[in-house]
């Protein structure tokens, strides 16, 4: 017998393995190394957690009550995998285009973003999920119970709670390290699904080896199995046609709407394309789990004491026959069947939670929106994986308090009713552009107090005040409303009760509520766009009038999808727009475009939401609505060339709009340059002027002149010379610049010391304000190739501004330099100033342009003009950064030197 | 997709090909329904046999599964292969495009 000490050994050492596979996976695609990592076959794997510890054990045991119904569970999700052209192919569309994060998500987003229907399906897929996931960790428990109970001698009975909770305790852990890696829900989680791609396979063999010790083992090959089979009791029962429709169809409803398989199927989903190969690999891997269940069952009951579960039988019969591997590799078969279902469901559901509950508590109590408080990354993150330790700990308590003794397909049975709610108001969202949020809010409430009422709360019997007496006589003595017997249909098996009378009166609900109501803009606008997603893959176009701020956009959405992710959105945006920087118009499209970006992070709801706060025309008219659909159209009538044509004459104008403002500006900024350099250039020689009068005059007069004066204006001349000489160096620097003719001096250097050399120099012969400088010495050790002194003339001169203009007291500087990876550094230097103005951004590298005419300024508005030339020359560029507190220059310079042009 | 409202009323072989594969594709999942209940019509009171019971019932729905798994394959394929076509004659406005010929193997070795 295998003793339980190294089962145990086995369990940790598994666990550890899976680690090591999600950490490798995860290392690898951070490299950008997908390869096979993306390949159908393992988007086909990651399905399997359909098939959790309840095919793994329970179908074994539905097998020998029942017999072939238990096919029923795994025949549902077959058709709906074969037929994937029918409703998958629409649903991964949607989910891909629209960026959804989850089954409320996509509920709540097809109507019109409501966050009631988010907070509705949230909750439903949680009271739903919550038994299923206690299900998973009874299953694990039993399971070494099994091991533990055949070998009493070796160590004290494990206690099924105990159990229980280490490993939800374990789940929760691997969940929260590789399943909250990134914000982005449609980024996928390369780790999680490269161990339950693992892990699918360990289960497949697992049963599938049971099986052919079953068949090969214990039996005598195909024909005598056959024949066994034939003879069984497990066979030799009615099967119930009702029921066996029911459950075909019942199960077909939750693999589409169950959270978790939601999360594989659409959100997970890298390629279109995988469900090419899923259509038949997927329904194969069911046929492969499910064709030895009946083989095992009928041996089971055939060798098997008639006081053994038949929930066990997977693990019961190789320890009778005492095959050790076989039901080591069967354990970790079970195993693995329910950590990768209760791993990929407490992601959705946590998803789900704080996208549909957190947030939206969370924006609400903040009044002044989203812009001006904190980091809203690290909320959504927390929030998260409180969620997953939530949603996991609810599990266990469920556990803990349910006693884990019912049979395990009952359980399955009833969350599987329970989140097949959701399918009305999923169907009726992409087939029907006619269903309504009232309808689908009226179909869900309905549909889950009926489930709730035939068929959830029953199943905890007296403990929920549903005794035998208000099961037989009805509450208050009503006939009619006996829970397993509503409106007097009797004689129904009860399952078959609870999911018709749910399921019928949610869609009849969703029905007469959507053909009554009036959907709102957003939902009509959104309703097009789910139900005909093939025709036009286009925009929705809910912003009408914007009148957001692009820098406060850009605040906003730096604190969600990620500084440098931000910034790369809004610089390819203006660029597509052919402006320059990082501030796009916000047009309409944007806003979109924007919205749609933030929503793959915090969900759709809350993403219109928090834009709404900013971009203030929240809601579309009815107005808008037709002038939107005039304009597709006249679209219609154009061809795709005139519209081409028209978007580049559209960009062209921008481009000469923006070219000519800056002229303007520009030709303004000049006539006041030159009527000050004229007077810079004729105060020093006016006073040279009248001191070497003086000094002629005095030397020819008269009166001698006495040293002392002859010092102090000869001394004056000589200064105000080179005041000159200095303003005629400048603009000789920037004329050799501006030509290309200047040779610079290409050496290797280190990029810390150039900054450290700009430093020092910066700190002499300034007025003495302090100035903090906050940096990161250790980022800074690059190695670049480049001419340092220029490199530190520039630095020396965005050093000298801050000091210069930065008006904060306590003004303080950030240095924060990185390597990127198209070995590229970049150096960013932000003060805590007050910035620059949006008009303003775009001349400060013009020559010439001083925002100020503060006298302590002193230069004449050179030193940046010069800064970006001399980048430019070492094939680099400088830009302002807008929306980072105060004024923001990023460098952006190759790293190793390469001959250009 | 080439399912807007506005694609032309009669296509050229290719296409065709593609539209009748999509359609097999959209019918297996009834056909295979159909099949798979037809245990329920065995059997019952009038009979010795219970409904759809015996090994007979086990190997039938098993059978009509497996045959399901493999035409939905070979669809499948079929399909990827046409998709590849027209996406190619799309990219290279040219019906015939040969270079498509290795995609499509490329294809085939990742079904296995």
């Amino acid at each position: 017998m295998l003793p339980f000490n190294i089962l145990v050994l086995a369990c940790l050492s598994y666990a550890g393995f899976l680690f090591a596979v999600a950490f490798w996976a995860e290392k690898r695609a951070e490299r950008g190394e997908l390869g096979w990592l993306r390949s159908p076959m393992i988007y086909t794997l990651s399905l399997s957690i359909y098939c959790t510890a309840w095919t793994f054990y329970g179908a074994v045991g539905y097998a020998a009550r029942s017999g072939l119904e238990f096919a029923t569970i795994y025949m549902g999700p077959t058709m709906v995998m074969i037929g994937w052209w029918w409703i998958l192919r629409k649903l991964v569309r949607i989910g891909r285009t629209q960026r959804i994060t989850s089954v409320a998500d996509l509920i709540s987003s097809r109507y019109g973003k409501s966050t009631t229907l988010g907070v509705l399906v949230t909750v439903l897929a949680v009271v739903g999920t919550t038994p299923y996931i206690a299900l998973q960790l009874q299953s694990v428990a039993l399971s070494f119970a099994v091991f533990g109970l055949a070998n009493p001698g070796r160590l004290v009975l494990p206690d099924l709670n105990n159990t229980a909770l280490w490993v939800a305790a374990g789940l929760a852990l691997f969940t929260i390290v590789f399943g909250t890696r990134n914000l982005d829900a449609n980024e996928r989680h390369h780790g999680v699904v490269t161990a339950i791609a693992l892990e699918a396979i360990v289960k497949f063999f697992g049963l599938v080896g049971v099986g052919i010790f079953v068949v090969w083992g214990i039996g005598d090959g195909v024909s005598d199995m056959l024949a066994r089979i034939d003879a069984s009791p497990v066979t030799n029962v009615d099967i119930d046609g009702t029921r066996f429709l029911t459950l075909t169809i019942l199960s077909g409803a939750a693999f589409l709407t169950l959270p978790r398989m939601f999360q594989v199927l659409v959100v997970e989903n890298a390629e279109e394309r995988h469900l090419f190969t899923a259509s038949w690999a997927f329904p194969l891997y069911l046929f492969g789990m499910s064709l030895f269940v009946i083989p095992i069952a009928v041996v089971g009951l055939d060798v098997l004491p008639d006081t053994s579960n038949p929930d066990m039988f997977v693990l019961t019969l190789p320890l009778k026959y005492d095959q050790q591997a076989l039901a080591t590799l069967s354990f970790l078969g079970g195993f693995s069947s329910a950590t990768s279902m209760v791993i990929v469901a407490a992601i959705a559901l946590s998803t789900m939670v704080s996208n549909h509950i957190v947030m939206p508590i969370w924006l609400s109590s903040r009044k002044e929106g989203a812009t001006v408080v904190g980091d809203v990354r690290s909320v959504v993150l927390l929030s998260r994986r409180l969620s997953i330790a939530g949603v996991l700990a609810l599990g266990y308590l469920y556990f803990h308090f349910s006693g884990g003794s019912e049979a395990l397909a009952a359980i399955g049975l009833i969350s599987f009713t329970g989140i097949a709610q959701v399918l009305p108001a999923m169907l009726g969202g992409i087939f029907w552009r006619g269903g309504t949020r009232t309808g689908a809010i009226a179909g869900l409430l309905i549909g889950f107090t009926v489930w709730a009422y035939t068929m959830f709360l029953p199943s905890f019997g007296d403990a929920a005040g549903f005794t035998t007496d208000l099961l037989t006589h009805g509450p208050w003595g009503i006939d009619m409303l006996r829970p397993q017997a509503l409106f007097g249909v009797e004689g129904v098996d009860p399952v078959v009760h609870a999911v018709v009378w749910s399921l019928a009166l949610n869609t009849g609900a969703f029905i007469v509520g959507s053909l009554l109501s009036f959907p709102r803009p957003v939902e009509r606008l959104q309703g097009a766009q789910f139900v005909n997603i093939f025709e036009h893959t286009g925009s929705t176009r809910s912003w009408s009038h914007g009148t957001a701020e692009a820098e406060d956009l850009l605040v906003m959405a730096q604190r969600i999808i990620g500084a440098s992710e931000a910034q790369a959105l809004f610089y390819a945006e203006a660029d597509a727009q052919g402006k320059q920087g990082y501030l796009p118009d916000p047009t309409p499209q944007f806003l979109e475009r924007l919205e749609r970006e933030l929503a793959g992070s915090v969900g759709a709801a809350t993403a219109h939401a928090m834009l709404g706060q900013i971009a203030g025309g929240l809601v579309v008219s009815v107005e808008d609505l037709m002038a939107v659909a005039d304009e597709a159209a006249q679209l219609l009538e154009h061809s795709s060339q005139l519209e081409a044509q028209s978007e580049e004459l559209a960009r062209t104008a921008r481009k000469l709009r923006e070219a000519n403002e800056k002229l303007t500006v520009l030709s303004i900024q000049k006539d006041a340059f030159l009527s000050q350099i004229s007077h810079e250039l004729r105060t020093p020689m006016t006073s040279i002027r009248a001191f070497s009068e003086i000094l002629r005059d005095g030397s020819a007069g008269t009166e001698e002149m006495d040293p002392e004066s002859l010092t102090r204006f000869s001394g004056i001349i000589h200064d105000e010379a080179r005041r000159l000489t200095r303003l005629l160096d400048d603009l000789l620097d920037l004329s050799v610049l501006e030509n290309g003719q200047v040779s610079l001096n290409w050496s290797r250097t280190n990029l810390h010391d150039v900054i450290d050399r700009a430093l020092v120099a910066t700190e002499q012969g300034l007025e003495g304000r302090d100035l903090i400088i906050e940096r990161n010495e250790v980022s800074e050790h690059i190695a670049i190739e480049t001419d340092a002194d220029r490199l530190a003339q520039v630095f020396i001169n965005l050093v000298a501004n801050v000091r210069k203009y930065c008006v904060n007291d306590a003004p303080v500087l950030r240095i924060s330099a990185r390597r990127l990876e198209n070995d590229h550094i970049q150096v960013d230097f932000t003060d805590n100033g007050i910035g620059i103005p949006a008009q303003n951004q775009t001349v400060i590298f013009e020559k010439f342009s001083r925002l100020s005419d503060q006298a302590k300024a002193g230069g004449a508005g050179l030193g940046l003009a010069i800064c970006r030339e001399i980048v430019d020359n070492l094939g680099g560029s400088i830009s302002y950064l807008p929306g980072q507190g105060g004024a923001s220059f990023r460098i952006d310079l190759p790293r190793v030197h390469t001959k250009k042009r | 997709m080439a399912e807007s409202g506005r694609s032309p009323l009669y296509l050229a072989r290719s296409s065709y090909r593609r539209r009748r594969l999509i359609d097999a594709q959209r019918l297996l999942p009834i056909f295979l329904f159909l099949l798979y209940l037809l245990p329920l019509l065995w059997g019952g009171s009038s009979q010795d046999d219970p409904i759809g019971g015996g090994v007979r019932g086990y190997v039938h729905v098993f059978s009509v599964w497996l045959g399901a798994i493999v035409i939905s394959g070979l669809i499948a394929r079929a399909l990827m292969k046409a998709e590849t076509l027209e996406d190619a004659s799309r990219d290279f406005g040219e019906p015939k495009q040969t270079t498509t010929s290795d995609q499509s193997g490329d294809q085939g070795t990742g079904d296995l």
